[in-house]
């Protein structure tokens, strides 16, 4: 499993494209989430600082890093797909399998990077949140602290779920400009599919089905804060409240899409001519 | 002899009635060789021919429709097996944006080899002083030459070799051939696929030749054709000489071109027992050669024959 880790990660470390892309996927979120903790001086009109919404105290904090920070995941799926597109490009997904490496083991390689680079990012915006949280937060109790850590987790997976469609994506079409186009399409074809079932059908079974799809699995594994954070502030309209808790079967389905789509990419290369 | 045969020789690689069809066409037809340890093999036949299908197959990169293939003795996955392979097909296919160096220390990780082996089998190309540069400024010549320390990074049992020489000068020609007689001088085995004659028949020892995915002929390059030679003659009788050899039963076939007569013979005769003959017939030659058909003229009449 290292020996596979470390095959794609010379690929990727050695290619200046895919090197800035990491670099920028992991200090973006970051500069975001720093420059919105410091204080932001309009020309002496007025400050604007978002730690004194709240929005930085414990537990909600967890939500909401996590969720601003899964916005730029688009960075590192325009690696995944470009590291299938090079590999076909290059020929060099021929030359591997000549070489002696076997066709699971080029997926494995492929998709323990996609692991390992989440978690790396699962555990430099946890680290993160945490130091923020206590710089900020009027709570410091562990009990608090750490009551809804389990976004970090819904974060790890939804990146899994998300870059594991990348790499099946650029497996299907072999080049990443395409891979892009068909996730963007697969976007649109998952509102259609929604907006036809809402007509058809009715709301509960058109929000049923469309809990299942791919891309609004992983949505919904962290919902937006926007609304909760207003719900902070005005407690008493009851009629804002919705379900933004992590739940174990929104993990199981994403998990399961994961799975598919691994598979999936297997397949689609096992029975490919190269 | 054959007991004998199958206790000398080891099998690197077993191929039987391999099939492989892409749509309506079949590409390979019910391809059964062996090659064994220790000898150099070539792969003959035209463009299209199914020399490339047939080892991609057995490397992994194209799935066969029918039949079997093992590597060695048939107890290693074929992943495993080609760790202890070498190959190269058609052009040299490395990550343009790594070094020389890089893309080895790559092929070393895949193939589970020590990266000391880097310096040394560049060093055997020429390419030692240019390990630093990166592929995609390589010649299609050296990248060629990079390619083969590759396949010879962990010292394989076999080296596959699929058109090594296509597309390059005749400089970089020269050098890669030099590299493969020296490699098959050290005892490596080479399979190498080539639709030139003469690179096949300079390096190898025995043949397999295909023609549209089928198997013509596979054995020793020397007993490809059963063939006792021919003379080629020239005399002022023509007329006469034409017909003592139509008469003569040692004469399989006379040809015509212009002055020069091609005589083949169905059983072994020397030059000079022939020139003995044709004085006490009294016919003076001006012109006699004995020859044996060059692989090429062969390979022609194989085909050909398989054709009619």
């Amino acid at each position: 499993m290292l020996r596979l880790i470390q095959l794609e990660l010379q690929k990727l470390w050695l290619n200046r494209a895919s090197k800035v892309l990491i670099i920028i996927s992991f200090i973006l979120p970051f500069t975001v989430l720093i420059l919105s903790s410091i204080k932001i001086n309009f020309f002496g009109f007025f400050t604007l600082e978002l730690g004194e919404l709240g929005i930085f105290n414990f537990p909600i904090i967890w939500h909401i890093t996590t969720f601003f920070a899964a916005q730029f995941k688009f960075f590192f799926a325009i690696v995944v797909v470009s590291m299938i597109g090079n590999e076909y490009s290059n020929k060099t997904l021929k030359q591997n399998l000549i070489d002696g490496l076997s066709k699971k083991e080029f997926i494995l390689s492929k998709f323990y990077t996609i692991v390992f680079f989440s978690l790396c990012a699962t555990i430099l915006i946890g680290l993160a949140t945490y130091f923020i949280g206590l710089y900020y937060s009027s709570y410091t109790e562990a009990s608090i602290v750490f009551r809804e850590v389990e976004f970090l987790l819904a974060y790890f997976v939804k990146l899994v779920g998300f870059f594991s469609l990348c790499l099946f994506l650029g497996m299907l079409v072999k080049r990443s400009a395409f891979a892009l186009g068909f996730l963007f399409l697969l976007f649109i074809t998952e509102s259609i599919i929604y907006g036809l079932m809402k007509w058809k059908l009715s709301d509960a079974i058109a929000d049923g089905i469309n809990n299942f799809m791919p891309l609004q699995s992983m949505w919904n594994l962290i919902n937006q804060p926007i609304q909760r954070i207003a719900m902070t502030k005005f407690p008493e309209k009851t009629d804002m409240m919705y379900d933004y808790a992590v739940h174990w079967y929104e993990i199981a389905i994403v998990l399961g899409w994961t799975a598919i789509f691994v598979f999936l990419s297997y397949r689609l290369l096992k029975k490919r001519e190269l | 002899m054959d007991i004998l045969k199958s206790i000398n020789l080891e099998p690197i690689l077993t191929i039987n009635n391999l099939t492989k069809k892409f749509g309506y066409l079949t590409a390979v037809k019910n391809l059964s060789f062996t090659i064994n340890k220790g000898n150099v093999y070539g792969i003959l036949g035209p463009n299209g021919s199914g020399k490339s299908t047939t080892l991609g197959i057995v490397l992994n990169v194209v799935n066969k429709t029918q039949g079997d293939f093992h590597w060695f003795d048939g107890n290693i996955t074929t992943h495993n097996a080609l760790k202890r392979v070498g190959a190269i097909i058609e052009r040299p296919n490395f990550y343009p944006y790594m070094s020389a160096e890089q893309n080895l220390k790559l092929v070393c990780r895949i193939k589970g080899v020590d990266y000391n082996k880097i310096d040394e089998k560049l060093d055997v190309v020429g390419l030692l002083d240019r390990k630093t540069h990166k592929f995609k400024t390589y010649s299609l010549g050296m990248k060629q030459r990079l390619a083969i320390a590759s396949a010879l990074l962990n010292d394989p049992e076999i080296l596959i070799l699929d058109e090594p020489t296509n597309g390059l000068d005749p400089q970089g020609i020269h050098q890669i051939r030099q590299i493969i007689k020296d490699i098959a001088a050290n005892g490596t085995t080479i399979l190498l696929a080539s639709h030139l004659l003469d690179e096949v028949e300079k390096v190898c020892s025995h043949v397999v030749v295909l023609r549209k995915g089928e198997k013509l002929y596979s054995g020793r390059v020397d007993e490809m054709i059963n063939s006792h030679g021919f003379f080629e003659l020239k005399t002022e009788q023509h007329q006469e000489l034409i017909s003592i050899l139509e008469s003569h039963p040692n004469i399989e076939k006379v040809k015509e071109e212009g002055e020069l007569i091609t005589a083949f013979l169905n059983q072994s005769m020397s030059a000079s027992a022939f020139n003995k003959l044709m004085f006490e017939k009294g016919i003076l030659l001006s012109h006699l050669v004995k020859r044996k058909e060059s692989l090429e003229e062969q390979f022609l009449q194989l085909t050909d024959h398989q054709e009619n």
